[in-house]
């Protein structure tokens, strides 16, 4: 170690340094800020201690494990209402979960639709889309949600009115699915003995289809040829399946809705409240997810198309080869910023009274046990996970999909 | 350097502690201080609390409101009303938004005990009903199996319902609204068959109608539901200043005081509970921290709790309620005020 | 040369009449075959869309058109519309007609004193208008400087040395800096603007302003409390205020993110992502529920200000990320020169960085507030009396029970005109910007 005899430590450390050095000086930020932000943590978490303590409260999580009493009307996991609180949570989540992926995968389908028919040459179609675009975007959530409620549970029939010799109502498609203003009854499938393997071979053929494709795409490579892959697929998907099926003696029924009583029984029901979210929440995040697809194609230079066309690529190729892959770049991180923005107002189901997470946990459980802090602090918690997870996701894409330059 | 900032730093935060500590918690000397009180009341039930044309908040529970106010300032006006949906009530008296709670609340043991809250009385001894529709058919609860019920969520009714169709064996699928218009709405668009919450609500509601004929109320009371007004735990001044504001409605009308007559019988009565009430004899307001002339400023600018009654929700009025339970022990109902003495 | 007599007809003399080209390629016909009609997928199309505008013009057009304007409940309303049209499938626009202002003042503001907010609003254009177009001269920035303290005053009333004390902590904490600057760092300075400032509003201010205003009530107005605050006016006054408090906050957020110090740096991030990862709702029902428990006991200040609170924090969030992405977007010619002039960071930020960096990010700042505009909305749920809010009191009142759309659409149609002309503007700008850079 060597050290010049007139450096500043002869003269021993000043002060002033912490300031004016620029080696001092970030570590003397840092401690303050360190220290504002302990100060400030400290201050609120006293005064939470001290006012928890003027109420006689205190934090306890003990109530997630007492029974909550209530009854949910979407359960997607076993619950009633002696279960305990932390399942309530639980049965809150999934449907917050549900009708978020749910909502992504109509959300992106609606966008891509408007985003692709807005760069059409069709100026009626591409006017249309523009207008849809317009008007979603730039009226809040909440007043789309609260409309869509109000127009299914006020437009739409009673089950009463399905009832009687003339009845004013009757139900779609062969008597199997009936749209009420309580929900819409769809027919559930019933899992008769054998279905376990009707369901396998169609697993085993989804396992085909991409074994087939990795066949299709290397005899490509290696010959040139190209294979009628869509058509194929379509075979392998549907006949080994429905062929199973039927020798098997049609294991899988449908549990079809009919009316008893007050309601529709059987069936699968999709409440309006999840309906009216989903289709509110998904049109209004589908004309953003528009505008980015617009504005992701548009992104890709002309040259590139030309460049396809001289190469003597046919457009769907093109599309397929050249465009897409390079759009995709510029429009999957925004499109999953649009699915954590979907995520996240999916707590507007508060405006139409779906049992959502809000709803149980950050509701009538907190309000039941009166635990307000403890229930807010675990559903930020849980939303901020969610979160976490969906943009984890987008960085993954991200790193995988970055320019490699330089 | 460095210690000398955290020193301060340290500094700093035993000030603020300390400033924070040395706060007074009396809510009777904040509400005066403040020159107002601040009531939470239901946004909508009509009869009990409901704004009025003018934005004004009217009701058989904002009287009780209004008689604390008149109690403490001598003005019934000086109240701010905070309308708080079902949910969050509790936590807006528990955070000291409002300093007393009249909003239909049910005295039940694990509010009381658990939620940290002081009921103070009851004002009206109600008990849970179901609405259906009359074409529907339903004429006893024990119909509705099956059936589709439109609750308000964060209610003591959603808890009840689960407990009745559960005891009973019956199925329900319940539809969670926010609030009592929103319940209404949902009901009268059909979205549900049957609507259940405090029959005093239901028959408001019913009366709201445009056509109260086309619905029912079933006989079946379902579970006690003594509304009251509450406080927070913890500060039992300020507690005994809104129970005995409502006792003494309540005592009024046992001994015949009145609006009209109060300042009349302020001048001296031979009744001695009489003119302890109205602060002739005694000192009962100094006692309680106010003036001595509370009661006599509750009677006069509010009534006693016969008139709140009448003006409000009584058989007279669109709600059309009669006495029942909420008559005067003297005429065989609960409602019963400890002496003045 | 007798080829010459011979009038042989190989060169014609005269010109030919232009003729007018072929029907199907000239105007209506040539576009409709272009546009509209090129293939059978978008004849399809074509004839969808049609059929879609035809579907909704018929069930709107004669709805809206067809309604009523002046009844004074829906009863009376149905009544009308069965004498005009035989039945009631038409819109009762009386409702608007009636209570717009509650709508649009919220229902406990005094209709007396709907004049300031109508000065409030123009001054508010008046204020935003240089900040969004630099054509216009750069002395309208002063209108920008005292607005806020104006807007205070004309909706909360009082007298006006409220406001003008606080602006006075403002102005003396320039002071402050301009004295301390010529002799000590720009750290200190800083340090000591804030505490003159902080001196200033919470020791003296407080007791000059009470005393002035026994001593000299100047425009006195009636005060106005902030629950008495609703309708599209709470829905400015939250949006404005939260995103005009949330620059300066989303300034320093974007720099601590952007800083070497690696506490700054994950203080910011946490905090940062923190905001962005929870629904607004959570953080609204925080500040009716949980703040109180946070602040010291005792503390009181009403739900509104602890929602504009909120809203500030929260889209300081997202205004961190969009100054974050106008701060990247800088060439890193620009810090070097910085550099290179020796300027210290405080300096080189304010005289180089920040005015280019907040200048690109306009149309993202605009954007930010589109959606924080649109986001007040979920004050309803909290119990602020909003638009929506003001819709279902309308409901709840027997007179206009049962009636729906005729209030939303009006609601939207509000809330529609004020972002669709946001959005134009900040994609003008977008455009702008770009050829600048090119």
């Amino acid at each position: 170690m060597t050290t010049a005899i007139d450096t500043p430590q002869d003269q021993g450390f000043r002060l002033s340094q912490l300031i004016y050095d620029t080696r001092y000086r970030s570590i003397t930020i840092q401690v303050i800020a360190m220290l504002a932000f302990m100060f400030i943590a400290a201050f609120l978490v006293r005064n939470t201690i001290t006012n928890l303590a003027n109420l006689g409260k205190e934090i306890d999580f003990g109530f997630l494990f007492n029974p909550a009493n209530y009854d949910i009307n979407q359960r997607l996991i076993e619950y009633d209402s002696t279960s305990t609180n932390l399942r309530a949570a639980m049965v809150g989540l999934l449907n917050t979960l549900l009708v978020a992926f749910m909502g992504c995968i109509l959300a992106t389908v609606v966008g891509v639709v408007a985003g692709v028919l807005r760069l059409s040459k069709n100026w009626l179609i591409s006017k249309l889309m523009t207008v849809y675009v317009e008007t979603f975007r730039n009226i809040p959530v909440v007043i789309w949600i609260i409309a869509t409620m109000a127009v299914l549970s006020e437009a739409l029939p009673q089950p009463r009115a399905f009832r009687g010799e003339t009845p004013s109502a009757s139900m779609w498609l062969w008597d199997s699915v009936a749209v009420t203003n309580r929900g819409t009854y769809i027919p559930a499938p019933v899992w008769g003995p054998g279905s376990v393997f009707v369901v396998l071979v169609f697993l085993l053929s989804l396992l085909a289809i991409w074994a087939f494709n990795r066949y299709a795409h290397r005899r490509f490579e290696a010959t040139g040829q190209i294979l009628p892959k869509f058509w194929i697929n379509l075979a392998i998907l549907f006949v080994p399946t429905l062929l199973v099926f039927f020798l098997l003696g049609r294991p899988i029924g449908l549990d079809l809705p009919a009316l008893k009583g007050f309601n529709f029984q059987g069936g699968t029901m999709l409440r309006n409240p999840m309906l009216a979210l989903w289709l509110a929440l998904s049109f209004y995040t589908g004309a953003f997810i528009a505008e980015i697809v617009r504005s992701g194609i548009l992104a890709i230079s002309k040259g590139q198309s030309e460049a396809a066309f001289a190469l003597g690529l046919r457009p769907s190729r093109t599309m397929n080869l050249v465009i897409l892959p390079q759009a995709l770049r510029v429009i999957i991180p925004p499109l999953i910023s649009q699915f954590l923005n979907l995520t996240k107002n999916s707590s507007l189901a508060l405006a139409v009274g779906y049992q959502d997470l809000r709803a149980t946990l950050g509701g009538t459980t907190m309000n039941n046990t009166g635990r307000e802090l403890e229930c807010m602090l675990l559903m930020m918690l849980i939303y901020l996970v969610v979160s976490l997870f969906i943009s984890s996701g987008m960085n993954i894409y991200n790193k995988s999909v970055k320019l490699k330059e330089r | 350097m460095k210690k000398s900032v955290f020193l301060g730093a340290l500094t700093l935060a035993g000030l603020a502690a300390g400033t924070a500590m040395a706060q007074d918690s009396s809510t009777l000397a904040a509400v005066k201080e403040r020159g107002v009180l601040k009531c939470g009341v239901n946004p909508g039930t009509p009869g009990f609390a409901a704004p009025d044309a003018s934005g004004k908040f009217v009701g058989f529970d904002v009287d009780v409101c209004r008689a604390v106010a008149a109690a403490i300032f001598g003005d019934s006006e000086a109240v701010e009303y905070t309308p708080l949906t079902s949910a969050v009530r509790f936590t807006a008296l528990a955070s000291g938004e409002v300093d007393m709670l009249a909003r239909n609340t049910t005295w039940t043991f694990s509010r009381d005990v658990d939620l940290k809250n002081t009921f103070v009385g009851v004002n009206y001894y109600d008990g849970q009903g179901f609405m259906v529709p009359k074409d529907l058919g339903v004429s006893s609860a024990k119909e509705l199996s099956g059936a589709t019920v439109c609750i308000e969520t964060g209610t003591t009714t959603e808890l009840n319902l689960a407990d009745y169709f559960r005891v009973n064996n019956m199925d329900y699928e319940p539809v969670p609204v926010e609030s009592f218009t929103e319940a209404q709405n949902q009901f009268l668009a059909g979205a549900c068959d049957v609507y259940t919450t405090d029959a005093s609500a239901l028959a408001a509601s019913r009366a709201s109608f445009e056509n109260p004929e086309g619905y029912v109320v079933l006989p079946e009371i379902i579970s006690k539901e003594p509304l009251g007004p509450l406080v927070r735990h913890g500060d039992d001044n300020w507690g005994d200043v809104v129970r005995w504001s409502l006792n003494a409605m309540i005592a009024a009308e046992e001994y015949g005081v009145t609006s009209a007559n109060a300042a009349e019988l302020a001048k001296g009565t031979d009744n001695p509970e009489i003119n302890r009430l109205l602060g002739v004899e005694g000192e009962l307001g100094a006692m309680l921290g106010l003036d001595n002339a509370w009661a006599l400023n509750i009677l006069t600018q509010v009534g006693n709790y016969g008139e709140s009654f009448e003006k409000n929700i009584g058989e007279n009025t669109p709600v059309g309620l009669a006495r029942g339970l909420n008559a005067q022990w003297t005429e065989g109902g609960l409602i019963y005020s400890p002496p003045f003495r | 040369m007798s080829s010459q007599n011979t009038p042989l007809a190989y060169v014609r003399k005269e010109m030919l009449e232009q003729q007018p080209a072929p029907r199907g390629q000239v105007g209506v016909a040539k576009w409709m075959r272009e546009n509209l009609f090129s293939g059978w997928f978008n004849t399809a199309l074509t004839l969808v869309s049609i059929y879609v505008i035809y579907s909704l013009l018929k069930a709107v057009l004669p709805w809206a058109f067809g309604g009523v304007w002046t009844a004074d409940s829906l009863q009376e309303c149905r009544t009308i519309l069965n004498d005009l049209h035989g039945n009631t499938h038409y819109a009762c626009w009386a409702v608007i007609n009636e209570r717009w202002n509650q709508i649009v003042y919220g229902t406990f503001f005094p209709s007396s004193e709907y004049w300031r907010t109508h000065i409030a609003f123009v001054l508010l254009i008046l204020a935003i208008l240089p900040v969004l177009f630099d054509a216009l001269p750069r002395k309208m920035l002063w209108i920008t400087a005292v607005y806020p303290f104006l807007m205070v005053w004309l909706i909360w009333g009082g007298t006006i040395w409220g406001p003008v004390s606080v602006a006075l902590g403002f102005v003396l904490a320039y002071m402050a800096s301009q004295f301390a600057g010529r002799s000590l760092g720009s750290g200190l300075t800083g340090l000591i603007a804030v505490a003159v400032a902080l001196i200033w509003w919470f020791f003296i201010g407080p007791s000059v302003t009470s005393g002035l205003n026994k001593v000299l009530p100047l425009l006195h107005l009636q005060e106005i409390q902030s629950r008495e605050l609703g309708g599209f006016v709470i829905c400015v006054i939250i949006g404005v205020s939260g995103i005009a408090l949330s620059l300066p906050i989303g300034i320093v957020l974007a720099l601590g993110r952007q800083s070497d110090l690696l506490i700054v740096k994950t203080i910011c991030v946490g905090f940062i992502e923190f905001i962005r990862g929870v629904p607004l709702i959570t953080l609204l029902f925080t500040a009716s529920l949980l703040l109180n428990y946070f602040l010291p006991p005792g503390t009181e200040f009403d739900l509104t200000l602890r929602v504009i609170v909120m809203v500030t924090l929260f889209s300081s969030a997202y205004m961190a990320e969009v100054i974050r992405g106008g701060l990247a977007a800088l060439p890193k010619g620009q810090y070097e020169a910085a550099d290179a002039l020796g300027l210290d960071y405080w300096k080189a930020q304010r005289l180089i960085i920040m005015p280019q960096a907040l200048k690109i990010s306009i149309p993202g700042i605009v954007n930010t507030f589109i959606g924080l505009f649109k986001d007040t909305t979920l004050v309803f749920f909290i119990g602020i009396f909003d638009m929506l809010a003001a819709a279902q009191a309308i409901r709840a009142n027997s007179a206009w029970n049962g009636i729906t759309w005729e209030l939303y659409i009006f609601i939207g149609l509000i809330f529609w005109i004020c972002c669709f002309a946001m959005s134009r503007y900040s994609q003008w700008l977008e455009r702008k910007l770009r050829t600048d850079h090119r």
